[in-house]
């Protein structure tokens, strides 16, 4: 990725913006460099989509600064405007146009930018080109959204939870062509509370919790800031003892032990060893496990390492 | 702006070259949204005509309907039956009260002993008034009273002077009004909604563009709603337009500005369709029952009267009828056009003041 030199697509300074009484962002910073796909992960109500707003221009923060490119809104709004490509969440295009015309629609407020058959082509709307919008499935009008967030061949894309509410193979298709985007060298800020989202497609990401970031750092670092490459979850019957957490922590491979609302979680860096032991332990206290899964550390474990709570309280 | 200008002349989309392909698409966007809506095509061209067609035949000027009333015995009815308006029935006291109720007959006429003829009628009606002097007139001939004056009848049912004559203007009137203020009213709080009106401000649209594209859209929407109102009057009901055409387009041009930009201050801050319909029938229905479309304003008491005419409407109904019915010059009409384009000045300066894209 591009090395942090020159100047940056994207600097956000102790950023802060209150709607009456909640606090939506609280000192944020941020850098995005040129062709990087930088993700803002955090649960819902976080102060992502404030965060990416009032970067797009169309919210004014309390105090704090944001240049794009260098530039300001205040002094090059209009220079800014033609240079990004902007998808916001839930906007609901007219329905009775065709995506070809909502496509034209849009490539018109452009001075340059591909042909809107091009665009249609490059989200894969070829044959819904004469489609009104109300037709289009979820995945469609949001690969319409996309291809309006195209159209002025954008140095900088902002995409505010791109795939929320679709379903998994609309998801996987808005995945690979955001990779599409990415591997032709777009810088790309996203927002999303799917950690497998930014897992797969952000080059860096920075969780955001509370209006403040959390950790700001590539995936696979903050992975593995946790010291364990797996994450054991199990619970007991209700009205049993688990095994107290020192017991838990001497177990081999154990690195940290987190204990949940109804279920415990521990951190471990050799499963092979980890999981018999555990078992063991269970038997001779003579405990039943009512649950037992394992899976690979994820940015929802350094989530639930950062803040004690999952991603996605749902 | 220069590239604008520069075009060959022999091209003939040169008109086209003028305007910027972001406006040319804006203005497209709206008719097509206008072309798809068919409610939206129903109210706006086709409501009125069949509201001109129904109320039209409803009220054709035939030849002086006979008034209906009653009478207590036969010589009384065959007396008052000389006067060929009236068309007499014998009935009961009884009866007669029930029908008067009813509005089935509009008099009641006895003769008591002392020779004296007795008219019972509402004297709130008109057309029972009319009943009573044509009674008492037939009354008197039967008793060879002297008529020292001779009158001449000459009746007037000519183009011009009709109901329809007089409904056609006060239509175009409040189609100006609902299609200048719903059409851009709806389009705007339907956008701000949906959030769209969001997103085409995070692109490079011109907001001035935005607006403008209303406007232009109205303006040839305009013209067909214009021609094909009057066009149907003239062709089925004989309808004159006395006035200058240009004259009488650009009286719709500015009513059509005064009431888009009225819509557009409804719509400056409304989230919601309810929240906007409901402002738009606040606004609007005073103007349905006030402002003379289907009968004269000036029924109302005289203290109303200086409200009545600052209305918008009522000062577009009266500039349409002076000039369709009347052929007054667009000179004459001072006052009218003043109080529309005050409207028009107000209502855009404060929609702009008020107006929230979000």
């Amino acid at each position: 990725m591009a090395a942090p030199a020159g100047q940056p697509s994207l600097r956000v300074r102790s950023l802060r913006k209150a709607y009456r009484d909640v606090i939506a962002v609280d000192g944020v910073d941020l850098e995005v460099w040129s062709g990087e796909c930088f993700g803002l992960l955090g649960p819902n109500g976080a102060g992502k989509t404030t965060t990416i707003e009032i970067c797009e221009g169309l919210l004014e923060p309390d105090s704090g600064t944001v240049e794009l490119f260098g530039l300001t809104w205040a002094r090059h709004g209009a220079e800014l405007r033609q240079r990004l490509g902007v998808q916001l969440q839930d906007t609901q295009l007219s329905e009775k146009l065709t995506v070809g015309e909502t496509v034209r629609l849009f490539r018109s407020f452009y001075r340059r930018g591909p042909s809107v058959e091009e665009v249609i082509r490059m989200v894969q709307l070829e044959e819904k080109r004469k489609a009104r919008v109300g037709a289009l499935s979820g995945g469609q009008k949001q690969r319409l959204a996309m291809a309006c967030a195209l159209v002025g061949d954008p140095d900088l894309l902002f995409l505010d939870e791109p795939t929320t509410g679709l379903d998994p193979q609309a998801r996987r298709q808005l995945w690979e062509l955001i990779g599409r985007l990415k591997r032709e060298g777009r810088t790309v800020i996203l927002t999303t509370h799917y950690m497998e989202e930014a897992e797969r497609l952000c080059d860096r990401v920075a969780i955001i919790d509370r209006g403040r970031i959390i950790a700001l750092g590539a995936p696979g670092e903050l992975i593995g800031l946790l010291g364990a490459g797996h994450v054991v979850e199990f619970a007991v019957d209700s009205g049993r003892e688990a095994p107290p957490p020192a017991v838990l922590e001497a177990i081999e491979g154990v690195v940290a032990v987190r204990a949940l609302d109804s279920s415990y979680q521990l951190q471990v860096s050799e499963l092979h060893r980890a999981v018999p032991a555990l078992l063991a332990e269970f038997g001779r206290r003579g405990l039943a496990v009512t649950e037992l899964r394992t899976h690979s550390a994820s940015l929802e474990d350094v989530f639930v390492a950062l803040t004690g709570r999952h991603l996605r309280d749902e | 702006m220069s590239d604008l200008l520069v075009s060959a002349p022999a091209d003939r989309r040169s008109v086209l070259r003028l305007l910027r392909p972001s406006l040319v698409q804006l203005t497209l966007v709206r008719f097509r949204e206008f072309w798809r809506e068919p409610e939206a095509v129903f109210w706006v061209f086709v409501f009125p005509i069949l509201l001109a067609a129904g109320l039209g035949i409803a009220f054709e000027s035939r030849p002086a309907e006979r008034l209906r009333i009653a009478a207590a015995d036969g010589a009384l009815a065959e007396m008052l039956a000389a006067e060929p308006s009236l068309a007499v029935e014998v009935m009961t006291p009884a009866a007669a009260e029930q029908a008067l109720r009813r509005g089935r007959i509009l008099l009641y006429a006895t003769a008591d002993g002392a020779g004296r003829l007795r008219l019972r009628y509402d004297d709130g009606i008109a057309e029972a008034r009319t009943a009573h002097l044509l009674a008492a007139r037939a009354a008197q001939r039967a008793a060879g009273a002297p008529e020292p004056v001779a009158v001449a009848e000459e009746a007037v049912r000519e183009p011009g002077s009709r109901y329809i004559d007089f409904l056609i203007p006060g239509l175009l009137g409040l189609n100006l009004m609902g299609s200048g203020m719903w059409g851009i009213g709806f389009a705007i709080v339907d956008a701000r909604r949906k959030k769209l009106l969001k997103r085409l401000l995070a692109s490079p649209m011109s907001r001035t563009e935005y607006l403008l594209s209303f406007l232009l859209s109205r303006l040839v929407l305009l013209l067909v709603e214009v021609f094909a109102l009057l066009g149907f009057g003239a062709w089925v009901f004989g309808v004159p337009v006395r006035g200058a055409l240009w004259e009488l387009l650009l009286v719709c041009v500015l009513a059509s500005l005064a009431f888009t930009s009225l819509g557009l201050l409804i719509a400056s801050r409304a989230r919601t369709i309810e929240a906007a319909s409901g402002l738009m029938n606040f606004v609007m229905l005073p103007m349905w029952v006030f402002s003379g479309v289907f009968f004269s304003s000036e029924r109302f008491p005289d203290a109303m009267q200086p409200l009545i005419r600052l209305l918008p409407l009522t000062a577009v109904n009266e500039a349409l009828r002076r000039n369709i019915l009347e052929g007054a010059p667009l000179a004459s009409l001072g006052p009218q056009t003043a109080i529309i384009g005050a409207w028009l000045v107000i209502s855009f300066l404060t929609a702009l003041r008020l107006f929230r894209w979000r």
